[in-house]
C-alpha cells in the first residue's frame, strides 16, 4: 500500500505540474473593500521587506566580515544609548504609518448602511443555509454530490477528475451585481465561521449571537470559500459557493425560486 | 538551606497570585465580562430585565427592525416573528409579535435568546417586555404568540439606520440532559 | 575558579547520586531533575512529531488517503497540545533547572521537593492525555484551542482532557513558584538583579507570566468541565452564557503563553551570540526593560486572535494598535543581537548556528505577525495556512532551534565532553533546509485561502502541499540526527570547564561535567566571568 501511495504521489507530482497552481498571493477579489484589504496586505508586506533588507543586510554583512578566521580583534563596546533610542524611534513612527490607512479602511468596512438585500446565513454541523429577508427564498446548501464520492478514504477516484473538488455545492447562494449586500451570521449547533476570500468577508457564525457583515460585488462571476472556524469532523466539506449575476438575471432567479417553492 | 523564612515568605507572596489569578478567572472575568458587554454591546447584548424607560420620541428620525429567528439543533419548534420589519422612531414605545409552536409530543421549556447587530446598536435597543426574560413551556404541539415590547434609544448612533434583533430558540431539557449524565 | 568546587567536595563525599531508579523516582537535585525534563520533553517532541507526520502524510495530496476526518483532527488537537505543553515548555523547564542554578551561584533550587513533584507529574499528564487516544469516541478533537460548544461534543475523553490540562498547569505554577524562589532568594551574594544573566532574567519574567495565566486556563477549562457535568452555563447561550466569553478568557491565557514559550528562548540566544561574538552582549538592560515590556504587552492584546468574532470597531483598533506595538521591543531584541554581532570575531559552532537561524527565521515568524496585526488582513490571513506558517515559523526555528542552541551549547557541561561537531552541523542544516521546506510553501496556501485544520483540499492547493509534506518529513528525519548527537554525546574529547573561548557566566567556572554538587558555597563574581 506503501508503494502504491509513493506511486500515486509521484505520478500526481507530475500530473500536479500539469495543472499546476502555484499561488503565490492573496486574491485581489471583486469588491472595493476586498481591494483596500489587499492593498493593505502589500503595505504591510513591503515595509516588512524593507525591513528585512536593512536587518538581515546588516547581519549578513556583519557575518560574512566579523569572524575570527579573518583574524579581527572583537570590540568591546556594549552598549549605546543613541542606537537604542533610534532603532525604538523608527519602529514607532513606522507604525503609525501602517495603522493609519488601515483604521480608515475599518471603519468603511463597519458601514452596513442601506443595504438592497439581506441574507441571514446560519452554520449547522455541516451545511450553510441561507434565507433571503423579505422574501420566501430558503434553502440549505452542501457539499455537490460531484466531490461526495470522491471525497471518501481511498475512494479510488482521483480529485483531480472532479471540477472544483470540495469548492462546489448544490445550492450556490445567487446575488445581483452592483448591490449593496448584507449578510447576517448565526449558527444552529456549534461556532463556523463563513469566509469569502474574493470579498474579504470571514465572519463567525456562532449560536445564540448575530453577526453581521456586508459586501458589494462589482464583477459578475462564481466565488468560492469554505468555513474557516473548525466545527467538528466534516469542517473540511461544508464549502461555500455564491454566483454575481447581473440584476436582470437576478430578478429571474428569484422568480424561478419563487414558483418552485 | 539559604534563609527558608524568606522562601516562606516568597512561596506565600506567590500562592496568593496563583489563588488571585485563579480567581480572576473564574469569579472575576465573567461578570467583568458582562459588565463589558453590557456597556459595550459586545457581541449584540441586550437588557436581560425589564427595564422602565420614559417616552421621548423623536417623530424626525426612523429606524428599520428586522427580526431574525432562529432555532438551536435540539429545539423542536417552529418559531417565527409575525412581521419581519418594522419602521419605528426612537423614543417610542412598540409592541411585536413573535409566534411559536412546540412541534413535539411532549411538553417543552424553551428559552430566547436575544442578540442585536450591529453590536453598537445594542445597548441603544431597551426590551421593555420580552418573553425572552425567562423560560416559556410549551404543552405537547401548543402554539402561542409571544409579546415583545421595546424602544429604540433616541441617542442611537446616526451611523446605524437599521437594527437586527435576533432570537435563538433553546430547548433547555438539553440542559438539564448535560447535568444528569 | 574551581575553588568553591573543591570546597564543596570536601564535606559532601558522602552525598552522591543515589543507585538504580531511585536515583530517578526520588531525585531532588536540579541537574538529575533537569535531565528528566529534557529527556521527557525530547520524548514528547517525537510523539508530537509522529502525530505531525500522520497529518503531514494525509495532506500530502489531495483525497483522503490513510485516516479519516475525526482521526485527522485528534492528530491536530494532539500535536499542539503534545508540543506546546509536553514538548516546548518542559524543555525550558529542563534548561531553567539545569542552568539557573549554575548560572548564579546557588546549590540547587530553592524547593528541591517539590521540583521532584513538578516532573513527576507531567508524565502523569500525558499519560492520561494519551490514552484518550483509545477511549470510546477518540482523542479530542475540537483543537487545542478547545473552543465551546463544540470541545463539548468530544466523547468519553472529555474529563480526562480537563484533568490533564489541570496536571500540566499545576506542573508549570510549581515549576515557575521554585524558579522564581531560586532568582529572588539564591543569588551569589553580589549579583544584582540587573547584573544577571539573560537567560535567568527572562525565565524570571516568564515564570511570572506562567503564575499569572495558568490558573486562568485552569479556571476557563474547569468552566468547561461544570458546564458538561454539573449545569453551569458559562458558555452555553441557553444558560444565558456566551461561547465568545470562552475565546476572551483563553486568549487572556493563551497570548502570555506565547510569550511563555520564547522569552526564555530569547534567553538562550542572548547567551549564544555573545560567547560566539566573543563580545558582551548588546544592550543588556534594554533587554531586560524590552522582555518586560512584551510581557505586560502580551496581557493586552488577546482579541487579535479573534478579529472574526464580531467586535466593536473601537474594541479592533484597540487591540490592533496594542498588538503593533509588540514590534518595537521585539524589534530592540532583535537589533541588539545584530548589535552584538557586529565587530565581533564569530565562530561558528553548532549552538551558534542554531542561534542565527533562530534570529533570521523568528524575524520572518515577526513579520507575519506584523502582518496579521493589521485587522482587516486579519480577516483574510485568520485560520488559515498562513497564520500556520507564522505559528510555527516562532515556535519551530523560534522556541525549538532556541532549545536546541542550548542543548548544544550547554551539553559538554553535562556530559563533561564535546559532542560530535559534524553530526551537529549536520542536524542543523538538515533541520534548518528541511523547516524552511516545510512552512514556508504554508504561507502561500494560506494566502491562496486553504482553511487550517482539513483534512483534505481543493487540488489548487496540491503543489505547495506536498513540497510541505516531504519537507516535514524530511525535518522529521533530521531529528533523528540529535538522537546519535546525544547517544554519542559521551564519546567525544573531554570538554575543559569552559568549553568555549571565554564564554561569560558562572556556569564555566565549575568542571565539565558538572559536579552533582556545585556552588556550597557561593562563588564571587569578577571580570573574567563577564560581570562588571
Amino acid at each position: 500500500m506503501i508503494r502504491k501511495s509513493f506511486l500515486s504521489l509521484s505520478g500526481l507530482l507530475l500530473a500536479g505540474t500539469a495543472s499546476a497552481d502555484w499561488a503565490l498571493n492573496m486574491p485581489k477579489g471583486v469588491t472595493d473593500l476586498s481591494l483596500e484589504t489587499y492593498n493593505l496586505h502589500m503595505m504591510v508586506f513591503w515595509w516588512c521587506v524593507g525591513i528585512g533588507a536593512v536587518v538581515f543586510g546588516v547581519m549578513i554583512y556583519s557575518l560574512i566580515k566579523h569572524r575570527k578566521s579573518k583574524g579581527v580583534e572583537p570590540a568591546k563596546f556594549s552598549h549605546s544609548t543613541t542606537a537604542e533610542i533610534v532603532w525604538t524611534t523608527i519602529p514607532v513612527v513606522i507604525l503609525v504609518l501602517m495603522a493609519v490607512p488601515t483604521a480608515e479602511t475599518m471603519v468603511r468596512m463597519e458601514d452596513s448602511r442601506n443595504p438592497d438585500l439581506t441574507i441571514v446565513v446560519t452554520g449547522y454541523q455541516w451545511k450553510w443555509h441561507y434565507k433571503y429577508q423579505d422574501s420566501d427564498i430558503e434553502f440549505y446548501s452542501s457539499l455537490a454530490r460531484s466531490s461526495l464520492e470522491a471525497r471518501r478514504k481511498q475512494s479510488g477516484v482521483d480529485p483531480f477528475s472532479v471540477d472544483n473538488y470540495l469548492l462546489d455545492v448544490d445550492n450556490p447562494v445567487v446575488v445581483p451585481s452592483g448591490s449593496k449586500i448584507r449578510l447576517l451570521f448565526t449558527a444552529s449547533d456549534v461556532i463556523h465561521s463563513w469566509w469569502m476570500p474574493d470579498f474579504a468577508i470571514k465572519k463567525d457564525a456562532i449560536p445564540g449571537i448575530v453577526n453581521e457583515a456586508w459586501f458589494r460585488p462589482n464583477e459578475v462571476g462564481t466565488y468560492r470559500g469554505q468555513c474557516a472556524e473548525l466545527c467538528g469532523k466534516d469542517h473540511g466539506y461544508m464549502p461555500i459557493v455564491v454566483e454575481v449575476v447581473e440584476p436582470e438575471a437576478f430578478a429571474a432567479w428569484v422568480d424561478s425560486r419563487n414558483v418552485e417553492q | 538551606m539559604p534563609d527558608s523564612r524568606a522562601n516562606r515568605s516568597l512561596i506565600a507572596q506567590l500562592l496568593v497570585l496563583v489563588v488571585g489569578s485563579f480567581s480572576f478567572g473564574v469569579f472575576l472575568l465573567p461578570p467583568l465580562y458582562d459588565v463589558f458587554c453590557d456597556i459595550t454591546g459586545f457581541g449584540g447584548r441586550t437588557n436581560s430585565e425589564a427595564a422602565v424607560v420614559a417616552e421621548a420620541p423623536d417623530l424626525t428620525r426612523e429606524v428599520r427592525i428586522e427580526f431574525v429567528t432562529s432555532l438551536n439543533e435540539y429545539a423542536q419548534f417552529e418559531f417565527a416573528a409575525d412581521a419581519d420589519s418594522m419602521t419605528v422612531h426612537p423614543g417610542k414605545m412598540y409592541f411585536a409579535t413573535f409566534t411559536a409552536r412546540n412541534l413535539s409530543d411532549e411538553s417543552k421549556v424553551a428559552q430566547a435568546v436575544p442578540s442585536v447587530a450591529p453590536n453598537t446598536a445594542a445597548g441603544h435597543f431597551t426590551k421593555i417586555e420580552c418573553f425572552c426574560f425567562t423560560s416559556q413551556e410549551f404543552q405537547a404541539g401548543e402554539k402561542r404568540p409571544m409579546p415583545l415590547q421595546f424602544i429604540v434609544n433616541p441617542e442611537l448612533p446616526d451611523y446605524v439606520d437599521t437594527i437586527t434583533l435576533q432570537y435563538t430558540f433553546f430547548d433547555t431539557a438539553r440542559l438539564a440532559a448535560n447535568t444528569e449524565n | 575558579m574551581t575553588a568553591a568546587v573543591a570546597d564543596a567536595h570536601d564535606h559532601h563525599d558522602d552525598h552522591g547520586p543515589a543507585k538504580g531508579i531511585g536515583r530517578w523516582l526520588f531525585s531532588t537535585n536540579h541537574k538529575d531533575i533537569g535531565t528528566m525534563y529534557l529527556v521527557f520533553s525530547l520524548i514528547m517532541f517525537f510523539i508530537g512529531g509522529a502525530m505531525a507526520m500522520v497529518i503531514r502524510s494525509e495532506l500530502a495530496i489531495p483525497g483522503l488517503q490513510f485516516v479519516h476526518p475525526e482521526f485527522f483532527n485528534q492528530m491536530t488537537t494532539m500535536h499542539a497540545l503534545i508540543m506546546v505543553f509536553g514538548a516546548v515548555m518542559p524543555a525550558f523547564v529542563g534548561l531553567a533547572n539545569w542552568m539557573i542554578p549554575l548560572m548564579i551561584g546557588a546549590p540547587d533550587m530553592a524547593l528541591p521537593r517539590m521540583n521532584n513533584w513538578s516532573f513527576w507529574i507531567l508524565p502523569v499528564a500525558f499519560g492520561i492525555l494519551l490514552s484518550t487516544l483509545f477511549m470510546p469516541g477518540g482523542a479530542p478533537a475540537g483543537g487545542w484551542t478547545m473552543y465551546p460548544p463544540l470541545i463539548l461534543q468530544t466523547g468519553d475523553a472529555f474529563p480526562f482532557l480537563i484533568f490533564s490540562v489541570h496536571l500540566m498547569g499545576l506542573s508549570s505554577i510549581m515549576g515557575a513558584i521554585n524558579v522564581i524562589v531560586t532568582i529572588i532568594n539564591m543569588r551569589a551574594p553580589d549579583m544584582s538583579l540587573l547584573k544577571m544573566p539573560m537567560f535567568v532574567w527572562t525565565w524570571l519574567i516568564t515564570a511570572y507570566l506562567l503564575i499569572a495565566v495558568m490558573p486562568v486556563l485552569a479556571g476557563a477549562v474547569t468552566m468547561l468541565l461544570t458546564d458538561q457535568f454539573f449545569g453551569t452555563s458559562f458558555f452555553l447561550a441557553a444558560g444565558g452564557g456566551d461561547p465568545v466569553m470562552f475565546q476572551h478568557i483563553f486568549w487572556f491565557f493563551g497570548h502570555p503563553e506565547v510569550y511563555i514559550m520564547i522569552l526564555p528562548a530569547f534567553g538562550v540566544v542572548s547567551e549564544i551570540i555573545p560567547t560566539f561574538s566573543r563580545k558582551p552582549l548588546f544592550g543588556h538592560d534594554s533587554m531586560v526593560y524590552a522582555a518586560s515590556c512584551i510581557a505586560f504587552l502580551s496581557f493586552i492584546v488577546w482579541a487579535h486572535h479573534m478579529f472574526t468574532v464580531g467586535m466593536p470597531l473601537t474594541g479592533q483598533l484597540f487591540f490592533m494598535f496594542a498588538t503593533m506595538l509588540i514590534a518595537v521591543p521585539t524589534g530592540v531584541k532583535i537589533f541588539n543581537w545584530v548589535a552584538t554581532m557586529w565587530r565581533g570575531a564569530m565562530t561558528f559552532e553548532t549552538p551558534m548556528l542554531f542561534s542565527l537561524a533562530f534570529v533570521f527565521l523568528f524575524t520572518i515568524g515577526g513579520f507575519s505577525g506584523l502582518m496579521l496585526a493589521i485587522a482587516p488582513a486579519d480577516v483574510q490571513y485568520h485560520d488559515t495556512y498562513f497564520v500556520v506558517a507564522h505559528f510555527h515559523y516562532v515556535l519551530v526555528p523560534g522556541s525549538v532551534f532556541a532549545i536546541m542552541a542550548g542543548a548544544y551549547y550547554w551539553l559538554p557541561k553535562w556530559t563533561g565532553h564535546m559532542y560530535n561537531e559534524t553530526l551537529g552541523k549536520a542536524h542543523f542544516w538538515a533541520s534548518t533546509i528541511f523547516v524552511n521546506i516545510t512552512f514556508f510553501p504554508m504561507h502561500f496556501l494560506g494566502l491562496a485561502a486553504m482553511p487550517r485544520r482539513i483534512p483534505d483540499y481543493s487540488t489548487q492547493y496540491a503543489d505547495f502541499n506536498t513540497v510541505a509534506s516531504i519537507g516535514a518529513i524530511g525535518f522529521g528525519l533530521s531529528q533523528l540526527l540529535f538522537v546519535w548527537v546525544l547517544l554519542t554525546s559521551k564519546k567525544g574529547e573531554k570538554a575543559t570547564a569552559e568549553v568555549w573561548d571565554n564564554p561569560p557566566g558562572l556556569e564555566w567556572t565549575v568542571p565539565s561535567p558538572a559536579p552533582y554538587h556545585t556552588f556550597e558555597t557561593p562563588p564571587k563574581l569578577n571580570e573574567s566571568h563577564g560581570f562588571h
